[in-house]
């Protein structure tokens, strides 16, 4: 089912009823997602975009069956809105909202360890596109025409960036399976390994493009799980090598950083691993589709 | 969001910390006025700027006279403070803080960051505070300390004396010592703090502990709670650029370079950034658009690039998923017709409504240089510009 959402995963809209909620569960709709109804507290027994509005996640999941829930709620309650996913059971939540706190997300992924693995909500995001399958179903922001249904799964952390591989993977005839958008918060839901383990096990993805960038340590554990246990070609590209060293305040930066959060640091790491790059960011859809021709010819 | 020294050692005060006695000054009267009031026989003046590694440029000064303060307030004040951490044009000393010398046995390193790998708040100490902190942190990193804080259970009493005796402290400081990690960690989490660093926490000669140097951050998402902290922002510590765009709500980062950027999205920015300089330029700024660009954010934004006089051209990348190609097409053409824009100007416009965009461009009749690619965009750019040198 590509990873993560298929057309038969039925979505709710937590937020539904805002007008940036209701403009992107509409063009969810004309996409053909299976989005059953929306989430909005005060709101419940309404309709929107013919979707019954609930007041609670609970109360949604209990009449529509909902799996899944977009969030387009405002930085200061969106934390809330997850947790309550979360506890209605929901398997999986992308969260679109930028500006989260930082200790508010921490809370969330406490809050998320409270269940046990298998029965623990994924989490996209927060501050992200989405996610979509192309030609199945999407749950986001990004502009669905750029993407081309087919075999390669893109992880990202920057919405935009993600567009632009997706639209150069489109313009040389190669296809998305899913492509997901982790989100650019220092404290995210899902990480680039999560990603690219899930992609491992999908039977309908052939190859991954994983799109990092400065801060952080995630490309650094992408770089050892795929040494270690992934045997998809992985093409990495980073951005953010021209960006100057970042002026933090006193010395506590730079002693937790200490090393790989430079965009040449990873790349270093990743090269070491045996990851192919992606020289420039305007070449990631040609040297995945050298990625595939050898593949091919292999 | 960073904040002077001396009003993190206020925070910190109240959450239990001991400080130093001391005073703020904004002129050489003021400081010695300070003094006096303070008492004792040494004393030092401390430029207030926002940045570390302010002794070894020359913004601490130890003082045993009112005239020495003097002298030392009238050198500092008004001046610009290069720190390795400022950057070549240094930061504005405006205000000065006054204190009484302290009594130093030892230095300590403590400090409380958000740790991306563990997602948690973590503790760091080292018995070997100071200035070469960060030696040490790059040679024995093992000889750092490091104490996880579970946000559930916040830090536990044991974890801090588990840190206090890790430190080497003898045992009638251990409890002292206790009480400070755990108020240094409750004004974090209260106060939404991205950082709190004491550097050094000495030991005194009279075997008291007492903060010298603090330093604290915080969550710019969590200032809208936080109305206190939000009152202590001092605009003359901020990139004069840098503050512009934030007060229109526009992510801006100033860059030594002179092609301008209006970009959506870090990402995409960054990687436009890298192909500008793999084109053979520098750009100017960072600058993200973020979502729902109407035409008048496009506008506020062409203000903020063109403000900087250094940019002699500018390129606009958007790549539309939550914005719209059609209402960033009409802001750059607003943009031309009320700024007079005499710079070269590429427009790569892709994504949502990108077809009504680039209509608008072309049919504008304005001198606005079209790309499609995130590459022939930023050799465009670079083109343009070495065009407009030449001529």
């Amino acid at each position: 089912m590509a990873i993560l959402l298929d057309e038969t995963t039925r979505v709710i809209v937590q937020g539904i009823s805002g007008r940036i909620g209701r403009f992107h569960a509409d063009q969810m709709i004309a996409y053909r997602t299976n989005v059953v109804g929306g989430v909005t507290p005060g709101r419940g027994g309404e309709t929107v975009l013919d979707r019954p509005v609930f007041n609670t996640v609970k109360g949604a999941v209990a009449e529509t069956g909902a799996e899944a829930t977009l969030v387009f709620v405002p930085p200061p309650f969106a934390a809330d809105a997850i947790m309550e996913a979360a506890d209605a059971g929901i398997r999986l939540a992308v969260c679109v909202t930028d500006g989260i706190p930082a200790q508010d997300m921490m809370r969330v992924k406490r809050y998320l360890r409270r269940y046990k693995a298998e029965q623990r909500m994924t989490l996209i995001g927060p501050n992200c596109a989405g996610v979509i399958s192309p030609g199945r179903a999407m749950m986001g922001i990004m502009p669905d025409h750029i993407y081309a249904q087919g075999r390669i799964g893109i992880v990202g952390r920057s919405g935009t960036l993600g567009y632009e591989a997706a639209s150069q993977l489109k313009a040389l005839g190669l296809g998305v399976s899913t492509s997901v958008g982790i989100g650019g918060d220092p404290i995210n839901g899902s990480s680039h390994r999560d990603m690219l383990e899930l992609f491992e096990d999908d039977p309908e993805t052939d190859a991954v493009l994983m799109i990092g960038e400065i801060g952080g340590p995630q490309e650094a554990e992408a770089a050892a799980y795929w040494k270690a246990q992934m045997k998809k070609p992985l093409v990495a590209c980073v951005a953010g090598l021209s960006a100057p060293k970042g002026r933090k305040m006193g010395h506590a930066g730079a002693i937790i950083s200490a090393f790989g959060e430079s965009a040449q640091e990873k790349v270093d790491m990743l090269t070491e691993a045996g990851v192919t790059i992606a020289p420039n960011p305007s070449l990631m859809g040609e040297t995945v589709a050298r990625v595939m021709r050898g593949m091919a010819a292999a | 969001m960073d904040i002077h020294e001396y009003q993190a050692k206020e925070i910190l005060a109240e959450y239990g910390v001991p400080i130093p006695i001391g005073g703020l000054a904004y002129s050489p009267e003021q400081a010695s006025y300070r003094a006096r009031e303070i008492g004792g026989d040494r004393w030092v003046v401390k430029a207030q700027i926002h940045s570390g590694g302010r002794g070894e440029a020359g913004g601490v000064r130890i003082c045993a006279t009112e005239h020495e303060i003097q002298e030392a307030a009238a050198q500092m004040l008004g001046r610009r403070l290069v720190t390795r951490q400022t950057g070549a044009r240094g930061k504005l000393v405006g205000r000065l803080y006054v204190e009484a010398a302290t009594d130093i046995a030892q230095e300590i390193y403590l400090a409380i960051v958000l740790d991306r790998a563990t997602e948690r708040v973590m503790l760091i100490a080292s018995s070997e505070g100071g200035m070469e902190i960060e030696q040490i942190a790059a040679e024995e990193p093992d000889s750092l300390l490091r104490i996880g804080i579970d946000p559930a259970a916040g830090l536990l009493e044991f974890q801090a004396r588990e840190l206090a005796f890790g430190l080497g402290l003898d045992s009638r400081l251990v409890n002292k010592m206790a009480r400070i990690l755990m108020g240094a960690y409750r004004a974090f989490r209260d106060l939404d703090a991205t950082m709190v660093e004491i550097n050094p926490l000495v030991i005194t000669g009279g075997g008291d502990l007492v903060a010298l140097d603090a330093k604290m951050s915080f969550d710019d998402n969590a200032l809208f709670r936080r109305p206190r902290i939000s009152e202590l922002r001092d605009r003359s510590q901020e990139d004069p650029r840098e503050s512009a765009a934030a007060d229109r709500g526009l992510s801006y980062v100033g860059l030594d370079g002179d092609i301008g950027c209006m970009i959506n999205g870090a990402g995409l920015a960054m990687a436009t950034m890298d192909m500008i300089k793999l084109a053979g330029g520098a750009p100017a700024n960072f600058l993200d658009i973020g979502g729902g660009a109407s035409p008048e954010r496009v506008l506020k934004a062409f203000r903020v690039v063109l403000g900087d006089d250094k940019v002699k051209a500018m390129l606009v990348n958007i790549f539309a998923g939550i914005n719209r190609c059609d209402w960033v097409a009409e802001g750059v053409v607003q943009a031309f017709r009320t700024l007079e824009i005499k710079i070269p100007v590429v427009v790569r416009l892709s994504g949502a409504n990108v077809a009504e965009g680039r209509r608008i461009i072309e049919t504008s009749g304005l001198p606005i240089i079209a790309a499609d690619t995130l590459a022939e965009a930023a050799e465009k750019a670079v083109a343009a510009l070495a065009r407009a040198k030449a001529a």
